[in-house]
């Protein structure tokens, strides 16, 4: 869309991450290895992810976050490097609870 | 928690809710599990929920359903950066009974939807999650291992309402090779504003509300938006295909952002506080992109299976979660009856969905997602569309009106769209919703 228009005044991202309730369970529901991120040049994940849970390290790795996931499945499903993301539903009760979608 | 039951249900979303209130009601010792705390805390949706499908269902359910608002004004959108064309309809009859569609929070409907199965003796068994499928020795699906202690629970059909991700289709195999390009991310925002103050900016009085969907305004990414209005809130989302997401380089929060804040949508949720973010998921495949539907011991309805309508003009599931869900109960109850819960048993299912909107619809539709998704359909069309009537209404004196033909034709060149393009796709449009 137009770079010129003026975007509304934007949330901080964790602000908005706030106003969403996670039950955080013991474990966690996604393992990432790391090992396999560091030959991955296109981190669809990074991009995709709306809760902006992947994010780049410096030494080419991916730092991982699973507390504030909405379990989408979004990282898993647009991951092209096989087996860098293992996905499963949180233990019943965790995780995400939506309130107002 | 080790029990025995003539069915399980996994997952109280609507088709889950009606698959056990079917069974319920036929006399069926059903469970109903949910991973979630209640039933509704991890969906959300693009807006409206159509109650038609419920008539059978639940009479009058009009008076019970927890509503935001009755949808009377439906708008399509085609947004350029700068442009848009609004076809925009409404009818006063949508807000009286019987009612076309409402708005409605998820966590709330599909409490309410799971509470009707239960008031029919459906047991519901909330922050459970089912983790894999149990087989008999004849490797029929014979009920579901849980993550609770002991949390085996034996039933000669499972019915897998396990949403869009549907670990146990996969597991069974019902799944061949999900492709990506067929799910899209939608992902929304609920921004409060008082009643009043909807109610003037989209010309709704009580609880009438607004339901837009949106063409372009993703940019590169092919998908679409969706802006509605609540009670005292209102939702505007985008829906993105997910490997063109993952290659365009920005994030879904700058998808909504850019939506916002176009020049059509901005003054319409200008203030809001934003009260939640979401995202989810959507199976947009249609028809050929559908999973099997049935094995031995086991049904699969709902987003498991695939069964969203993303057509454009339309966008919907939760009807086609209630519609596939309770012909589950319906096939499920009688394959008991004839005790033979084998595939063979259980193709009634297939053949109910045939029968009704549920497959009749997407068959009909199958083309429309490759159609809707295309570069011509999400890019060049708009741009060209919003120019020609721009144009028609540009009064350009001392030149004299220009002709539509040659208007089209200019618009067409100016753009290198081919006119055999034009014309295949026209004949496709025909043919998928015509």
């Amino acid at each position: 869309m137009t770079k010129s228009r003026a975007s509304l005044p934007e949330v901080a991202f964790e602000d908005r991450m706030a106003l969403v309730e996670f039950r955080v369970a013991p474990t966690p529901h996604i393992v990432v290895d790391g090992d396999q991120c560091r030959g991955c040049t296109t981190r669809e994940c990074v991009t995709a992810c709306p809760a902006n849970l992947f994010v780049p390290t410096s030494d080419g790795g991916i730092l991982f976050n699973y507390e504030d996931c909405f379990e989408c499945g979004t990282c898993y499903m647009i991951c092209n490097t096989k087996g860098a993301i293992t996905w499963n539903y949180p233990e019943g009760g965790h995780g995400v609870v939506f309130r107002k979608s | 928690m080790s029990a025995s039951f003539d069915a399980v249900v996994v997952g109280a979303g609507p088709a889950g809710s009606a698959a056990a209130l079917v069974l319920a009601r036929g006399g069926r010792r059903v469970a109903l599990l949910e991973r979630g705390p209640f039933p509704g805390s991890k969906n959300m949706y693009g807006g409206v929920v159509y109650g038609r499908v419920l008539d059978q269902l639940i009479p009058g359910w009009w008076d019970e359903i927890p509503v935001q608002r009755w949808v009377t004004r439906r708008a399509t959108m085609v947004l350029t950066d700068t442009q848009a064309l609004t076809i925009d309809f409404r009818t006063e009859r949508w807000g009286e009974a019987p009612y076309n569609g409402c708005t409605t929070l998820r966590p709330e409907f599909d409490s309410w939807l799971a509470d009707r199965a239960v008031a029919a003796g459906a047991v519901l068994i909330t922050s459970t999650t089912a983790t894999s499928l149990r087989r008999d020795p004849n490797g029929r699906v014979s009920g579901v291992t849980t993550d609770r202690p002991d949390g085996e629970i034996e039933a000669p059909i499972v019915i897998a309402c396990d949403g869009v991700n549907s670990f146990l289709a996969k597991e069974a195999g019902l799944y061949h090779h999900p492709e990506p390009e067929h799910f899209t991310l939608g992902a929304k925002e609920v921004l409060a504003l008082p009643r009043e103050v909807i109610n003037e900016r989209f010309g709704l009085t009580g609880d009438q509300g607004a339901d837009y969907e949106i063409l372009g305004g993703t940019g590169a990414v092919p998908g679409g938006a969706f802006l509605y209005t609540n009670a005292e809130s209102v939702a505007v989302g985008v829906v993105l295909q997910l490997p063109a997401l993952g290659r365009s380089g920005r994030r879904p929060e700058q998808y909504i952002a850019d939506v916002k804040s176009h020049p059509a949508i901005a003054p319409l949720v200008a203030g809001g506080e934003l009260k939640e973010y979401s995202a989810h998921l959507i199976p947009e495949g249609g028809y050929d992109a559908m999973p099997g539907l049935t094995a031995d011991g086991l049904l699969i309805a709902g987003d498991a299976a695939g069964l969203c309508l993303a057509a454009g003009i339309w966008l919907e599931g939760v009807n086609f979660a209630i519609g596939s869900g309770a012909a589950a109960g319906d096939a499920a109850l009688e394959a008991l009856a004839a005790g033979d819960t084998t595939a063979a048993g259980l193709a009634g299912y297939r053949r109910r969905l045939e029968a009704s909107f549920v497959l009749k619809d997407h068959k009909k539709l199958r083309r429309a997602p490759g159609l809707v998704l295309s570069p011509r359909m999400q890019q060049m069309y708009p741009a060209v569309i919003c120019d020609m009537i721009e144009a028609m209404f540009t009064v350009d004196n001392p030149a004299a009106k220009p002709g539509a033909r040659r208007l089209m034709r200019q618009q067409l060149k100016a753009r290198k769209v081919k006119l055999r393009h034009v014309a295949s796709d026209a004949w496709a449009a025909v043919r998928t919703f015509g």
